[in-house]
Protein backbone atom coordinates (compact mmCIF):
# COMPACT_ATOMS: atom_id res chain seq x y z
CA UNK A 1 0.00 0.00 0.00
CA UNK A 2 1.78 3.40 -1.35
CA UNK A 3 2.26 5.80 1.70
CA UNK A 4 3.77 8.72 2.53
CA UNK A 5 4.68 12.23 0.88
CA UNK A 6 7.72 12.83 -1.28
CA UNK A 7 8.88 16.28 -1.28
CA UNK A 8 11.34 17.45 -3.93
CA UNK A 9 14.19 20.26 -2.80
CA UNK A 10 15.84 21.61 -5.91
CA UNK A 11 19.09 23.43 -6.11
CA UNK A 12 21.89 24.81 -8.21
CA UNK A 13 25.15 25.68 -7.81
CA UNK A 14 25.03 24.34 -4.69
CA UNK A 15 22.42 26.61 -3.75
CA UNK A 16 18.58 26.12 -2.86
CA UNK A 17 15.78 27.10 -5.20
CA UNK A 18 13.37 28.72 -2.39
CA UNK A 19 10.08 27.54 -3.78
CA UNK A 20 11.52 24.22 -2.52
CA UNK A 21 10.32 25.12 0.99
CA UNK A 22 7.18 26.24 -0.10
CA UNK A 23 6.53 22.53 -1.41
CA UNK A 24 8.46 21.59 1.47
CA UNK A 25 5.94 23.72 4.02
CA UNK A 26 2.91 22.40 1.66
CA UNK A 27 4.06 18.78 2.14
CA UNK A 28 4.57 19.37 5.89
CA UNK A 29 0.69 20.82 6.04
CA UNK A 30 -0.77 17.89 4.06
CA UNK A 31 1.10 15.63 5.61
CA UNK A 32 -0.26 16.01 8.98
CA UNK A 33 -4.21 16.55 7.82
CA UNK A 34 -3.55 13.01 6.17
CA UNK A 35 -1.41 11.52 8.66
CA UNK A 36 1.57 10.58 6.62
CA UNK A 37 5.35 11.02 7.34
CA UNK A 38 7.17 13.66 4.95
CA UNK A 39 10.54 12.84 3.22
CA UNK A 40 12.65 15.46 1.49
CA UNK A 41 14.25 14.23 -2.14
CA UNK A 42 17.18 15.69 -3.91
CA UNK A 43 18.56 15.19 -6.69
CA UNK A 44 23.03 14.94 -7.11
CA UNK A 45 23.06 16.89 -3.89
CA UNK A 46 26.40 17.34 -1.81
CA UNK A 47 26.29 16.88 1.72
CA UNK A 48 25.93 20.04 2.78
CA UNK A 49 22.77 20.57 0.87
CA UNK A 50 21.05 17.33 2.52
CA UNK A 51 22.36 18.97 5.88
CA UNK A 52 20.77 21.97 4.83
CA UNK A 53 17.38 19.94 4.54
CA UNK A 54 18.08 17.31 7.38
CA UNK A 55 16.95 20.80 9.24
CA UNK A 56 13.87 20.96 8.77
CA UNK A 57 11.11 18.61 10.08
CA UNK A 58 10.65 15.84 7.88
CA UNK A 59 11.32 11.86 8.51
CA UNK A 60 14.17 11.46 6.71
CA UNK A 61 16.12 13.40 3.27
CA UNK A 62 17.22 11.30 0.79
CA UNK A 63 19.92 11.76 -1.69
CA UNK A 64 19.55 10.12 -5.07
CA UNK A 65 23.48 9.58 -6.51
CA UNK A 66 24.74 9.13 -10.03
CA UNK A 67 27.65 11.45 -11.76
CA UNK A 68 25.43 12.54 -14.26
CA UNK A 69 23.01 14.15 -11.99
CA UNK A 70 26.08 16.68 -11.26
CA UNK A 71 23.98 18.93 -13.51
CA UNK A 72 20.64 19.11 -14.57
CA UNK A 73 19.16 17.04 -17.33
CA UNK A 74 15.75 15.90 -17.27
CA UNK A 75 16.70 12.55 -19.01
CA UNK A 76 18.97 12.32 -16.05
CA UNK A 77 16.29 13.45 -13.28
CA UNK A 78 13.56 11.55 -14.68
CA UNK A 79 15.61 8.56 -14.64
CA UNK A 80 16.84 9.17 -10.95
CA UNK A 81 13.44 10.43 -9.84
CA UNK A 82 11.70 7.36 -11.32
CA UNK A 83 13.51 4.97 -9.34
CA UNK A 84 13.12 6.60 -6.09
CA UNK A 85 9.59 6.99 -6.71
CA UNK A 86 9.42 2.95 -7.61
CA UNK A 87 11.04 2.14 -4.23
CA UNK A 88 9.69 4.64 -1.96
CA UNK A 89 5.84 3.91 -3.18
CA UNK A 90 4.80 7.26 -1.87
CA UNK A 91 1.12 8.09 -2.44
CA UNK A 92 1.93 11.62 -3.09
CA UNK A 93 4.96 13.56 -4.44
CA UNK A 94 5.11 17.22 -4.20
CA UNK A 95 7.22 19.43 -5.96
CA UNK A 96 7.65 23.28 -6.53
CA UNK A 97 6.42 24.54 -9.87
CA UNK A 98 9.60 26.08 -11.17
CA UNK A 99 10.92 25.86 -15.26
CA UNK A 100 13.51 23.33 -13.68
CA UNK A 101 10.48 20.90 -12.28
CA UNK A 102 8.08 21.98 -15.35
CA UNK A 103 11.01 20.24 -18.33
CA UNK A 104 11.45 16.84 -16.48
CA UNK A 105 8.03 16.66 -13.93
CA UNK A 106 5.84 15.80 -16.60
CA UNK A 107 8.29 13.27 -18.06
CA UNK A 108 8.54 11.46 -14.64
CA UNK A 109 4.48 11.27 -14.48
CA UNK A 110 4.18 10.01 -18.23
CA UNK A 111 6.55 6.71 -17.12
CA UNK A 112 3.50 6.28 -14.76
CA UNK A 113 0.67 6.36 -16.85
CA UNK A 114 -0.36 9.58 -16.27
CA UNK A 115 -0.10 13.41 -16.08
CA UNK A 116 0.97 16.07 -12.94
CA UNK A 117 -1.54 18.25 -10.58
CA UNK A 118 0.43 21.34 -11.76
CA UNK A 119 1.05 24.53 -10.55
CA UNK A 120 -1.79 24.47 -7.14
CA UNK A 121 -2.35 27.09 -5.35
CA UNK A 122 -4.39 25.71 -2.67
CA UNK A 123 -4.87 22.00 -1.60
CA UNK A 124 -6.93 20.71 1.83
CA UNK A 125 -7.54 17.52 2.71
CA UNK A 126 -11.20 16.25 2.76
CA UNK A 127 -12.46 13.01 3.47
CA UNK A 128 -8.94 11.36 3.59
CA UNK A 129 -7.60 12.81 -0.02
CA UNK A 130 -6.33 15.84 -0.73
CA UNK A 131 -8.08 18.53 -3.19
CA UNK A 132 -6.01 20.43 -4.74
CA UNK A 133 -6.80 24.09 -6.55
CA UNK A 134 -5.43 25.23 -10.20
CA UNK A 135 -5.99 28.37 -11.84
CA UNK A 136 -7.15 28.32 -15.33
CA UNK A 137 -8.19 30.69 -18.20
CA UNK A 138 -4.63 32.80 -17.05
CA UNK A 139 -5.77 33.02 -13.72
CA UNK A 140 -9.44 33.99 -14.44
CA UNK A 141 -10.97 31.02 -12.97
CA UNK A 142 -10.32 28.58 -10.24
CA UNK A 143 -10.81 25.04 -10.44
CA UNK A 144 -10.61 22.70 -7.56
CA UNK A 145 -9.30 18.69 -8.68
CA UNK A 146 -9.16 15.68 -7.02
CA UNK A 147 -6.24 13.15 -7.77
CA UNK A 148 -7.94 9.52 -9.13
CA UNK A 149 -6.55 6.28 -9.94
CA UNK A 150 -3.35 4.39 -8.84
CA UNK A 151 -0.56 6.25 -6.69
CA UNK A 152 1.05 8.28 -6.56
CA UNK A 153 -0.11 11.89 -7.26
CA UNK A 154 2.24 13.90 -8.53
CA UNK A 155 1.54 17.73 -7.60
CA UNK A 156 3.19 21.20 -8.02
CA UNK A 157 2.73 24.44 -5.91
CA UNK A 158 2.71 27.78 -8.05
CA UNK A 159 5.06 30.16 -5.76
CA UNK A 160 3.95 31.93 -3.23
CA UNK A 161 1.24 29.48 -2.78
CA UNK A 162 2.53 27.95 0.32
CA UNK A 163 5.15 30.42 2.75
CA UNK A 164 8.54 28.97 2.59
CA UNK A 165 9.55 30.46 6.03
CA UNK A 166 6.76 28.55 7.76
CA UNK A 167 8.47 25.50 6.73
CA UNK A 168 8.70 23.91 9.85
CA UNK A 169 12.02 23.00 11.44
CA UNK A 170 13.29 19.80 13.14
CA UNK A 171 15.33 18.05 15.38
CA UNK A 172 17.93 16.79 12.43
CA UNK A 173 16.50 14.46 10.12
CA UNK A 174 18.51 11.15 9.09
CA UNK A 175 20.10 11.29 5.47
CA UNK A 176 20.28 8.38 3.65
CA UNK A 177 21.94 8.57 0.43
CA UNK A 178 20.48 5.94 -2.47
CA UNK A 179 22.74 5.45 -5.80
CA UNK A 180 20.64 5.39 -8.87
CA UNK A 181 21.18 3.91 -12.29
CA UNK A 182 20.86 6.60 -14.77
CA UNK A 183 20.34 5.87 -18.59
CA UNK A 184 21.63 7.96 -21.76
CA UNK A 185 21.27 11.40 -21.61
CA UNK A 186 20.87 13.10 -25.21
CA UNK A 187 20.87 16.53 -24.39
CA UNK A 188 24.42 18.39 -23.58
CA UNK A 189 23.50 21.78 -21.48
CA UNK A 190 26.08 24.43 -21.04
CA UNK A 191 26.82 26.73 -18.29
CA UNK A 192 23.40 28.85 -17.55
CA UNK A 193 24.59 32.69 -17.68
CA UNK A 194 22.55 36.00 -17.68
CA UNK A 195 22.18 38.71 -20.51
CA UNK A 196 24.00 41.32 -20.41
CA UNK A 197 23.32 43.55 -17.49
CA UNK A 198 20.23 45.13 -17.38
CA UNK A 199 20.43 49.03 -17.79
CA UNK A 200 17.66 49.65 -15.96
CA UNK A 201 16.83 48.76 -12.67
CA UNK A 202 13.72 49.13 -11.81
CA UNK A 203 13.27 47.56 -8.39
CA UNK A 204 14.70 50.94 -6.72
CA UNK A 205 11.62 53.18 -8.67
CA UNK A 206 9.15 54.61 -6.20
CA UNK A 207 6.33 54.69 -8.51
CA UNK A 208 5.80 52.39 -11.96
CA UNK A 209 3.45 52.62 -14.81
CA UNK A 210 3.44 49.80 -16.41
CA UNK A 211 1.52 48.85 -19.65
CA UNK A 212 0.15 45.42 -21.49
CA UNK A 213 -1.84 44.34 -24.47
CA UNK A 214 -4.90 46.84 -23.63
CA UNK A 215 -2.18 49.90 -25.18
CA UNK A 216 -2.62 47.98 -28.19
CA UNK A 217 -0.13 50.59 -30.14
CA UNK A 218 3.43 51.12 -29.68
CA UNK A 219 2.26 55.42 -30.50
CA UNK A 220 0.25 55.24 -27.51
CA UNK A 221 2.90 54.67 -25.40
CA UNK A 222 3.73 58.25 -24.86
CA UNK A 223 0.38 58.62 -23.03
CA UNK A 224 1.70 56.43 -20.41
CA UNK A 225 4.80 58.23 -20.14
CA UNK A 226 3.01 61.10 -19.65
CA UNK A 227 1.09 59.98 -16.52
CA UNK A 228 4.55 58.19 -15.43
CA UNK A 229 6.31 61.65 -15.55
CA UNK A 230 3.61 63.62 -14.05
CA UNK A 231 4.11 60.99 -10.81
CA UNK A 232 7.92 61.40 -11.15
CA UNK A 233 7.96 57.25 -11.98
CA UNK A 234 9.28 54.75 -14.37
CA UNK A 235 7.64 52.87 -17.28
CA UNK A 236 7.41 49.37 -17.64
CA UNK A 237 5.72 46.39 -19.76
CA UNK A 238 3.83 43.24 -19.24
CA UNK A 239 5.63 40.33 -20.79
CA UNK A 240 3.28 40.69 -24.78
CA UNK A 241 4.76 44.35 -24.70
CA UNK A 242 8.24 43.85 -24.60
CA UNK A 243 7.81 40.43 -27.02
CA UNK A 244 6.68 43.01 -29.93
CA UNK A 245 9.69 45.08 -28.97
CA UNK A 246 7.28 48.27 -28.21
CA UNK A 247 9.58 48.46 -25.07
CA UNK A 248 12.94 47.20 -23.93
CA UNK A 249 13.26 43.53 -22.33
CA UNK A 250 15.04 45.71 -19.06
CA UNK A 251 11.27 47.54 -18.78
CA UNK A 252 9.43 44.10 -18.38
CA UNK A 253 8.02 42.80 -14.90
CA UNK A 254 7.46 39.23 -14.12
CA UNK A 255 8.86 35.71 -13.75
CA UNK A 256 11.13 36.15 -17.12
CA UNK A 257 11.83 39.84 -16.09
CA UNK A 258 12.44 42.35 -13.10
CA UNK A 259 10.72 41.48 -9.43
CA UNK A 260 9.35 45.04 -8.02
CA UNK A 261 8.06 46.29 -5.00
CA UNK A 262 7.54 50.21 -5.46
CA UNK A 263 5.21 52.67 -3.55
CA UNK A 264 2.52 52.61 -5.93
CA UNK A 265 1.85 50.30 -9.32
CA UNK A 266 -0.30 51.14 -12.10
CA UNK A 267 -1.33 48.61 -14.51
CA UNK A 268 -3.03 49.68 -17.10
CA UNK A 269 -4.26 47.73 -19.88
CA UNK A 270 -2.32 44.59 -17.79
CA UNK A 271 -5.13 41.36 -17.27
CA UNK A 272 -2.77 40.02 -14.72
CA UNK A 273 -1.43 36.19 -15.65
CA UNK A 274 0.33 34.90 -12.41
CA UNK A 275 3.65 35.09 -15.01
CA UNK A 276 3.31 39.54 -14.10
CA UNK A 277 1.40 39.03 -10.45
CA UNK A 278 4.79 37.37 -9.25
CA UNK A 279 6.95 40.61 -10.35
CA UNK A 280 4.64 42.85 -8.68
CA UNK A 281 2.43 41.83 -6.22
CA UNK A 282 4.41 42.99 -2.92
CA UNK A 283 4.02 46.94 -4.30
CA UNK A 284 2.33 49.11 -1.56
CA UNK A 285 -0.23 50.58 -3.59
CA UNK A 286 -1.76 48.86 -6.96
CA UNK A 287 -4.00 50.74 -9.15
CA UNK A 288 -5.29 48.50 -11.70
CA UNK A 289 -7.35 50.00 -14.92
CA UNK A 290 -8.85 47.55 -17.38
CA UNK A 291 -12.06 47.11 -19.66
CA UNK A 292 -12.67 43.20 -18.09
CA UNK A 293 -14.08 43.24 -14.65
CA UNK A 294 -13.02 39.76 -14.15
CA UNK A 295 -9.20 40.27 -15.33
CA UNK A 296 -7.36 38.80 -12.38
CA UNK A 297 -5.36 42.43 -11.90
CA UNK A 298 -8.20 43.74 -9.98
CA UNK A 299 -8.06 40.66 -7.42
CA UNK A 300 -4.87 41.64 -5.87
CA UNK A 301 -5.63 45.77 -6.82
CA UNK A 302 -6.19 48.55 -3.65
CA UNK A 303 -8.37 50.98 -6.43
CA UNK A 304 -9.54 49.30 -9.72
CA UNK A 305 -11.49 51.14 -12.61
CA UNK A 306 -13.54 49.16 -14.80
CA UNK A 307 -12.88 50.78 -17.91
CA UNK A 308 -11.17 52.41 -21.30
CA UNK A 309 -7.78 53.22 -20.10
CA UNK A 310 -7.82 55.95 -23.28
CA UNK A 311 -10.41 57.68 -21.14
CA UNK A 312 -8.64 57.28 -17.98
CA UNK A 313 -5.11 58.41 -18.63
CA UNK A 314 -5.09 61.77 -19.82
CA UNK A 315 -7.78 63.07 -17.12
CA UNK A 316 -5.67 61.13 -14.63
CA UNK A 317 -2.85 62.78 -15.54
CA UNK A 318 -4.13 66.09 -15.95
CA UNK A 319 -6.05 65.75 -12.13
CA UNK A 320 -2.40 64.68 -10.81
CA UNK A 321 -0.64 67.92 -12.11
CA UNK A 322 -3.22 69.48 -10.58
CA UNK A 323 -3.36 68.40 -7.51
CA UNK A 324 0.35 68.75 -7.47
CA UNK A 325 -0.10 72.37 -8.23
CA UNK B 1 13.48 18.86 -42.39
CA UNK B 2 10.17 18.12 -41.39
CA UNK B 3 8.69 19.95 -38.07
CA UNK B 4 5.16 19.09 -36.87
CA UNK B 5 3.56 21.89 -35.33
CA UNK B 6 0.72 21.31 -32.76
CA UNK B 7 -1.57 24.01 -32.39
CA UNK B 8 -4.56 24.17 -30.14
CA UNK B 9 -7.39 26.45 -30.10
CA UNK B 10 -8.46 28.67 -26.82
CA UNK B 11 -10.76 30.78 -26.23
CA UNK B 12 -9.99 34.46 -27.06
CA UNK B 13 -7.85 36.20 -24.24
CA UNK B 14 -9.86 39.25 -24.16
CA UNK B 15 -13.36 36.99 -23.58
CA UNK B 16 -15.68 37.53 -20.38
CA UNK B 17 -16.17 34.11 -19.39
CA UNK B 18 -19.11 32.63 -17.77
CA UNK B 19 -18.77 29.55 -15.89
CA UNK B 20 -21.82 26.82 -16.94
CA UNK B 21 -24.74 25.45 -15.06
CA UNK B 22 -22.77 22.14 -14.19
CA UNK B 23 -19.59 24.78 -12.68
CA UNK B 24 -17.73 22.27 -14.67
CA UNK B 25 -16.56 24.08 -17.22
CA UNK B 26 -17.42 27.71 -18.95
CA UNK B 27 -20.93 29.02 -21.17
CA UNK B 28 -19.20 28.36 -24.66
CA UNK B 29 -21.73 29.38 -26.46
CA UNK B 30 -21.12 32.75 -27.77
CA UNK B 31 -17.15 32.53 -27.40
CA UNK B 32 -14.70 33.25 -30.24
CA UNK B 33 -11.86 31.58 -30.26
CA UNK B 34 -8.00 32.06 -31.17
CA UNK B 35 -4.80 30.38 -31.17
CA UNK B 36 -2.76 29.82 -28.07
CA UNK B 37 -0.50 31.93 -28.28
CA UNK B 38 2.87 30.36 -27.79
CA UNK B 39 1.68 28.15 -30.55
CA UNK B 40 1.50 31.06 -32.76
CA UNK B 41 4.96 31.55 -31.97
CA UNK B 42 5.94 27.67 -32.35
CA UNK B 43 4.90 27.62 -35.39
CA UNK B 44 6.76 31.26 -36.53
CA UNK B 45 9.80 29.38 -35.44
CA UNK B 46 8.86 26.43 -37.24
CA UNK B 47 8.16 28.51 -40.63
CA UNK B 48 11.58 30.64 -40.13
CA UNK B 49 13.57 27.27 -39.80
CA UNK B 50 11.97 26.01 -42.74
CA UNK B 51 13.01 28.91 -44.72
CA UNK B 52 16.53 28.28 -43.84
CA UNK B 53 17.13 24.45 -43.81
CA UNK B 54 14.13 23.75 -46.42
CA UNK B 55 11.80 20.92 -45.88
CA UNK B 56 8.16 20.66 -44.52
CA UNK B 57 5.93 22.05 -42.03
CA UNK B 58 2.82 20.12 -40.66
CA UNK B 59 0.33 21.75 -38.68
CA UNK B 60 -1.52 19.63 -36.07
CA UNK B 61 -4.50 20.50 -34.16
CA UNK B 62 -7.08 18.65 -32.20
CA UNK B 63 -11.05 19.24 -31.33
CA UNK B 64 -14.00 20.17 -33.07
CA UNK B 65 -14.90 21.34 -36.46
CA UNK B 66 -13.77 25.12 -34.92
CA UNK B 67 -10.20 24.30 -34.72
CA UNK B 68 -10.19 24.68 -38.67
CA UNK B 69 -9.82 28.08 -38.47
CA UNK B 70 -6.56 28.06 -36.70
CA UNK B 71 -5.34 25.32 -39.12
CA UNK B 72 -6.30 27.43 -42.27
CA UNK B 73 -4.49 30.41 -40.79
CA UNK B 74 -1.39 28.67 -40.11
CA UNK B 75 -1.67 26.97 -43.97
CA UNK B 76 -1.99 30.57 -44.63
CA UNK B 77 1.15 31.66 -43.06
CA UNK B 78 2.98 29.21 -44.50
CA UNK B 79 2.53 25.73 -43.33
CA UNK B 80 2.72 22.85 -46.12
CA UNK B 81 -0.51 20.62 -44.90
CA UNK B 82 -2.32 19.81 -41.75
CA UNK B 83 -3.81 16.78 -39.38
CA UNK B 84 -6.94 17.32 -37.62
CA UNK B 85 -8.18 15.61 -35.24
CA UNK B 86 -11.65 15.75 -35.41
CA UNK B 87 -13.82 14.84 -31.84
CA UNK B 88 -16.36 17.27 -30.00
CA UNK B 89 -14.38 16.38 -26.42
CA UNK B 90 -10.49 16.50 -27.21
CA UNK B 91 -10.44 20.19 -25.51
CA UNK B 92 -11.20 18.73 -22.52
CA UNK B 93 -8.62 15.44 -22.26
CA UNK B 94 -6.02 15.62 -19.83
CA UNK B 95 -2.28 16.10 -20.49
CA UNK B 96 -1.42 12.49 -20.73
CA UNK B 97 -4.47 11.61 -23.27
CA UNK B 98 -4.00 14.38 -25.38
CA UNK B 99 -0.54 13.27 -25.42
CA UNK B 100 -1.48 9.83 -26.33
CA UNK B 101 -3.61 10.74 -28.76
CA UNK B 102 -0.89 13.42 -30.40
CA UNK B 103 1.35 10.52 -30.42
CA UNK B 104 -0.41 8.31 -32.38
CA UNK B 105 -1.57 10.50 -34.78
CA UNK B 106 1.97 11.59 -35.45
CA UNK B 107 4.20 8.66 -34.96
CA UNK B 108 3.82 7.42 -38.72
CA UNK B 109 5.12 11.36 -39.86
CA UNK B 110 8.31 10.26 -38.32
CA UNK B 111 9.08 14.31 -37.60
CA UNK B 112 13.28 16.02 -37.38
CA UNK B 113 11.25 17.91 -35.02
CA UNK B 114 8.04 18.79 -33.32
CA UNK B 115 7.09 22.32 -31.87
CA UNK B 116 4.71 23.53 -29.34
CA UNK B 117 3.80 26.54 -27.08
CA UNK B 118 5.30 25.81 -23.91
CA UNK B 119 1.17 25.91 -22.42
CA UNK B 120 -1.90 26.31 -23.06
CA UNK B 121 -3.91 29.47 -22.13
CA UNK B 122 -6.82 27.52 -20.72
CA UNK B 123 -6.48 24.79 -18.75
CA UNK B 124 -2.86 25.60 -18.61
CA UNK B 125 -1.34 22.60 -17.56
CA UNK B 126 2.25 23.07 -19.32
CA UNK B 127 2.95 19.42 -19.72
CA UNK B 128 1.22 17.92 -23.18
CA UNK B 129 4.64 18.31 -24.98
CA UNK B 130 6.34 16.81 -22.69
CA UNK B 131 4.66 14.27 -21.40
CA UNK B 132 4.62 14.04 -25.18
CA UNK B 133 8.64 13.58 -26.13
CA UNK B 134 8.21 10.87 -23.30
CA UNK B 135 5.67 8.67 -25.66
CA UNK B 136 7.44 9.27 -28.33
CA UNK B 137 10.84 8.81 -27.37
CA UNK B 138 12.27 11.85 -27.74
CA UNK B 139 14.80 14.27 -26.40
CA UNK B 140 12.74 17.44 -25.26
CA UNK B 141 13.74 20.96 -24.22
CA UNK B 142 11.09 23.50 -22.71
CA UNK B 143 10.75 27.23 -22.83
CA UNK B 144 12.86 27.48 -25.79
CA UNK B 145 13.17 31.04 -26.86
CA UNK B 146 16.13 30.19 -29.69
CA UNK B 147 16.73 27.86 -32.04
CA UNK B 148 19.99 27.67 -33.38
CA UNK B 149 20.42 25.00 -36.54
CA UNK B 150 23.24 26.80 -38.74
CA UNK B 151 26.35 24.15 -37.07
CA UNK B 152 26.68 20.35 -37.26
CA UNK B 153 24.61 20.21 -33.61
CA UNK B 154 21.23 21.76 -32.98
CA UNK B 155 21.73 23.88 -30.31
CA UNK B 156 18.62 25.52 -28.59
CA UNK B 157 18.33 28.47 -25.61
CA UNK B 158 16.65 27.70 -22.64
CA UNK B 159 15.00 30.60 -20.34
CA UNK B 160 15.57 29.63 -16.98
CA UNK B 161 14.38 31.96 -14.10
CA UNK B 162 14.82 35.24 -13.11
CA UNK B 163 16.41 36.18 -15.94
CA UNK B 164 19.06 33.00 -16.61
CA UNK B 165 19.61 31.40 -19.63
CA UNK B 166 21.37 28.23 -20.65
CA UNK B 167 21.86 26.47 -24.25
CA UNK B 168 21.37 22.81 -24.78
CA UNK B 169 22.78 20.92 -28.08
CA UNK B 170 20.62 18.53 -28.45
CA UNK B 171 20.50 15.23 -31.00
CA UNK B 172 17.30 15.56 -33.76
CA UNK B 173 14.57 14.16 -33.54
CA UNK B 174 13.17 16.26 -30.83
CA UNK B 175 10.08 18.03 -29.33
CA UNK B 176 10.49 21.92 -28.56
CA UNK B 177 8.20 23.62 -26.21
CA UNK B 178 8.09 27.81 -27.60
CA UNK B 179 8.04 30.32 -25.03
CA UNK B 180 6.10 33.67 -26.22
CA UNK B 181 8.07 36.05 -28.03
CA UNK B 182 10.66 33.98 -29.93
CA UNK B 183 10.34 35.51 -33.22
CA UNK B 184 7.94 38.64 -34.04
CA UNK B 185 4.75 36.51 -36.01
CA UNK B 186 4.25 37.42 -39.56
CA UNK B 187 0.75 37.72 -40.73
CA UNK B 188 -0.91 35.93 -43.49
CA UNK B 189 -0.28 37.46 -47.09
CA UNK B 190 -3.29 37.46 -49.49
CA UNK B 191 -1.21 35.43 -51.54
CA UNK B 192 -0.53 32.81 -48.53
CA UNK B 193 -4.28 33.18 -48.04
CA UNK B 194 -5.26 31.81 -51.68
CA UNK B 195 -2.79 28.99 -51.50
CA UNK B 196 -4.30 27.60 -48.47
CA UNK B 197 -6.68 26.82 -49.45
CA UNK B 198 -5.35 24.23 -51.96
CA UNK B 199 -3.41 22.95 -49.15
CA UNK B 200 -4.08 18.88 -47.48
CA UNK B 201 -6.10 18.79 -44.13
CA UNK B 202 -5.82 15.46 -43.07
CA UNK B 203 -8.99 14.76 -40.81
CA UNK B 204 -8.19 11.51 -38.16
CA UNK B 205 -9.86 10.37 -35.80
CA UNK B 206 -8.56 9.73 -32.40
CA UNK B 207 -8.59 5.95 -30.68
CA UNK B 208 -10.61 5.53 -28.55
CA UNK B 209 -8.61 3.12 -25.60
CA UNK B 210 -6.41 6.46 -26.09
CA UNK B 211 -9.04 8.81 -25.09
CA UNK B 212 -9.61 7.15 -21.55
CA UNK B 213 -6.06 6.17 -21.09
CA UNK B 214 -4.26 8.29 -18.14
CA UNK B 215 -7.77 10.83 -18.00
CA UNK B 216 -8.71 9.66 -15.09
CA UNK B 217 -6.03 11.03 -12.94
CA UNK B 218 -7.64 13.96 -12.18
CA UNK B 219 -11.01 15.46 -12.40
CA UNK B 220 -12.27 18.85 -11.78
CA UNK B 221 -14.75 18.74 -9.39
CA UNK B 222 -15.84 22.31 -9.77
CA UNK B 223 -14.66 25.79 -11.45
CA UNK B 224 -15.65 29.30 -9.57
CA UNK B 225 -14.19 33.09 -9.76
CA UNK B 226 -11.09 33.30 -7.42
CA UNK B 227 -11.63 35.07 -4.14
CA UNK B 228 -10.29 38.37 -3.89
CA UNK B 229 -7.38 38.60 -1.59
CA UNK B 230 -7.74 42.40 -1.26
CA UNK B 231 -10.49 45.11 -0.87
CA UNK B 232 -10.22 46.69 -4.24
CA UNK B 233 -12.02 50.14 -4.28
CA UNK B 234 -13.73 50.09 -7.44
CA UNK B 235 -13.62 54.23 -8.67
CA UNK B 236 -16.34 55.74 -11.03
CA UNK B 237 -18.66 53.25 -10.94
CA UNK B 238 -18.94 52.86 -15.01
CA UNK B 239 -17.70 56.33 -15.56
CA UNK B 240 -14.14 55.85 -16.63
CA UNK B 241 -13.61 59.84 -16.21
CA UNK B 242 -14.80 60.06 -12.75
CA UNK B 243 -12.90 57.50 -11.97
CA UNK B 244 -9.64 59.26 -12.91
CA UNK B 245 -10.53 62.13 -10.69
CA UNK B 246 -11.52 60.01 -7.63
CA UNK B 247 -8.17 58.14 -7.85
CA UNK B 248 -6.05 61.24 -8.75
CA UNK B 249 -7.53 62.73 -5.12
CA UNK B 250 -7.14 59.28 -3.86
CA UNK B 251 -3.64 58.57 -4.87
CA UNK B 252 -2.84 62.16 -2.51
CA UNK B 253 -5.41 61.54 0.29
CA UNK B 254 -5.22 57.79 0.98
CA UNK B 255 -2.10 56.02 -0.83
CA UNK B 256 -0.20 59.58 -0.17
CA UNK B 257 2.26 59.22 -3.22
CA UNK B 258 2.20 62.83 -3.65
Amino acid sequence: MSNGILVFVEHRDGAFNKASFEAVAAAQQLGAALGQEVSAVLLGADAGLAQGVAGYDVSRVITAENPKLAVYTPDAYADAFEQLVRSLDPQYVFMPHTYLVRDFAPKLAARFGKGVISDCIRAQVEGGAVTFARRIFLGKIDADVIAAGASPVFATFQSGAYRGDQAQKGVGAPVESVQVEVGEVRMQPEAPFQEVKQAVDLSKANVIVAIGRGIKGQEHIALAEKLAAALGGDIAASRPICDAGWLPIDRQIGSSGQTVAPKLYIALGISGAIQHLVGMKNSTTIVAVNKDPEAPIFDIADYGIVGDLFEVVPVLTEEIQKLKG
Amino acid sequence: MKIIVLMKQVPNKDAILRIDREEKWIEEGDLSFEVNESDGYALEESLRLKEKKGGEVVVCSMGPQRVKSVIKDALARGADRAIHIVGDNLAHVGPYAAARILADAIREEQPDLVMTGLQSDDYGYAQTGVILAELLGLPHATIVIEVDASGEQFRVKRELESGWYQWYTMPTPALLTIQSGINPIRYASLKGIMAAKKKEIREVQPASEALSEGDDFQSIKRIYFPQKTKQTQFLGDGDAKKGAAQLAEKLRTEARIF
